[in-house]
């Protein structure tokens, strides 16, 4: 599958069946795995296999197949934790990176603010990472200040430490932006927030599928992603956290499993990473994720990395001769990952992507949820290609050409 | 492509590049601005209303093709209907991109080429837009005491 030299996008292909079908009778070009990953055959397969051998509710059962359920269960947490070196205590499952943040929104957020306190995002945050703040500070009184990109759509980091100080109790930051395909120096970021006291929360869904990412390095107290970005099925998502914060910190959620104890006065908590998984929890999910990290482990993280600074590259170079095209945030693709955001003037990003579809292409136009940003941008919507490690520099091409094809097809202002 | 020219034909885009009712209206009754949240298309409505009758109607904003056609289009066919009429051809409208009703090609005039949008559940909101915005001006004007 991999070799120390890298990837072999071509031969990975293989293993992903949604990639042989045709769209309008072209072959599928699949740049929207920022949405959504597709699956390989052996994510596909451990579920199917779950369900087929071993399905049966996990935790309580003392028969056989009850034990075998939980021991998969506890499996998928096992090697999505050794992905992002993350302790297993500190692994806890939601349904999607949104209910991770709002986990901590709520079970931290609610019980911790009071007025004055200053919440510390970015304008690059997805919706996400901003509406579950603004609910809590709604409750508490506390703040939900933005720090600035720069025009070149990177963190103003000079901006942000203007913003961070005493006040500050949380720092909440993407790591990759899904818009602009900007990697943040979380690390640094986390460093600085620690000296003022804050907590720090880093949203990976856009970086733990694409790059290396070691909760432990970064520092951060809190890492959230979803499952779906990263080649696992919906439905399941991470928190990947420090216990000690962990312990600290009431249940979010309340029901079955998270108890150690139940009486008519009131309970008492379940340990890590249990107290935070109230009912049944995603059982065949995490059987899939952890395939899916498996996956990507046996690839090497380096090298999807590698593959897809590459295809940005290319991507990049490829758009810039595009007449009329604008591309929003870094050019260097160093500092960036595989989601690329473009204008094409005179044309709205919505006829881009209905126009590129008649060849097979999937792009995302809109807000892509984070409408901050947008403003900042001072566009109302943007076309996106986002590449992962199946996507090779063939269908960047078939991308560009059908570009080409919007101006013919739509005449109008732009033509 | 089964469908794309359905989307794209010749009128809509005809509309699309030449835009009937675009601009501000002076003086005007009620003005009200209506976003598309999925994609950020955002419209501002002005309409003159006299004597329970739409004489007026300007809008400017910006979006996609069919949501900039289908303004201009409506902006055709609302001059000189009463608030009620207009608020029925809204809602016919409205039920005709949900593949409830069959258009009305005496009511909807060139709007009737949208019909082909109702396939494309996605943009269904693209072609809604500036109908929202009328039916949000009308109510407002009304709610706030007008004849």
């Amino acid at each position: 599958m991999s070799t120390a030299a890298g990837l072999d996008a071509t031969a990975l292909r293989a293993d992903f069946p949604i990639l042989d079908r045709e769209v309008h009778g072209r072959p599928l070009v699949y740049l929207d795995s920022a949405a959504t990953s597709q699956k390989p055959a052996s994510v596909l397969d451990a579920m199917d296999a779950y369900y087929r051998e071993t399905n049966a509710n996990v935790h309580r059962g003392v028969y056989e197949l009850a034990a075998e359920a939980t021991e998969r269960y506890e499996a998928g947490r096992a090697a999505v934790a050794r992905l992002v070196n993350a302790p297993i205590e500190g692994t806890v499952f939601a349904k999607n990176a949104s209910e991770a943040i709002n986990l901590v929104a709520w079970a931290w957020g609610v019980r911790e603010l009071k007025p004055g306190d200053e919440i510390l995002v970015t304008e690059m945050e997805h919706h996400s990472n901003i509406v579950p703040w603004h609910l809590v500070a709604k409750i508490t009184g506390a703040r939900v200040r933005f720090a600035p990109v720069t025009p070149g759509g990177e963190l103003d980091m000079d901006g942000f430490r203007e913003m961070l100080g005493p006040r500050t109790r949380m720092v909440s930051v993407v790591h990759v932006s899904n818009v602009l395909g900007t990697i943040n120096p979380v690390a640094e970021i986390t460093r600085a927030a620690h000296e003022q006291g804050a907590l720090v929360l880093v949203d990976g869904s856009q970086s733990v599928p694409h790059m290396p990412v070691d909760l432990a390095a970064i520092g951060c107290d809190f890492l959230a992603f979803t499952g779906h970005k990263m080649l696992g099925p919906t439905g399941i998502g991470v928190l990947a956290a420090k216990p000690e914060v962990l312990d600290r910190m009431e249940p979010f959620l309340g029901g079955g499993e998270m108890i150690r104890d139940v009486t008519v006065e009131g309970a008492s908590w379940n340990d890590l990473p249990w107290k935070f998984e109230a009912g049944t929890p995603p059982i065949a999910e995490s059987v899939g994720l952890g395939a899916a990290a498996e996956y990507l482990m046996d690839v090497g993280m380096e090298n999807v990395r590698a593959h897809e600074r590459d295809l940005a590259a290319h991507t990049i170079a490829a758009l810039e001769e595009v007449e009329g095209v604008t591309i929003f945030g870094p050019t260097d693709p160093e500092r960036r990952g595989g989601a690329v955001s473009f204008t094409l003037e005179g044309f709205h990003p919505h006829d881009i992507a209905q126009i590129v579809d008649r060849e097979g292409v999937c792009i995302r136009a809109g807000h892509h949820c984070a409408k901050p940003l947008m403003r900042v941008l001072g566009v109302g919507a943007t076309a996106r290609a986002s590449t992962y490690l199946y996507n090779r520099d063939e269908e960047i091409d078939v991308l560009v050409r059908a570009l080409g094809t919007v101006r013919s097809f739509m005449g109008g202002p732009g033509a | 492509m089964p469908g794309l020219d359905d989307l794209y034909q010749e009128l809509i885009l005809d509309h699309y590049r030449t835009q009937r009712g675009r601009g501000n209206l002076e003086p005007h009754s009620v003005a009200v601005d209506q976003n598309n949240p999925l994609c950020g298309d955002q419209i501002h409505l002005e309409l003159l209303i006299e004597d329970g009758r739409i004489t007026g109607l300007g809008h400017t904003g910006e979006g996609c093709s069919i949501s900039q056609s289908s303004t201009s289009m409506m902006s055709e066919v609302l001059p000189g209907l009463t608030l009620e009429e207009a608020l029925e051809l809204v809602e016919h409208f409205r039920l005709v991109m949900h593949s409830k009703e069959e258009g009305d090609e005496d009511r909807l005039g060139d709007a009737i080429a949208l019909e082909g949008v109702a396939k494309y559940p996605v943009r269904v909101k693209c072609a809604l837009l500036g109908w929202m915005a009328a039916k949000d001006a009308i109510q407002t004007y009304q709610g706030n005491g007008g004849d």
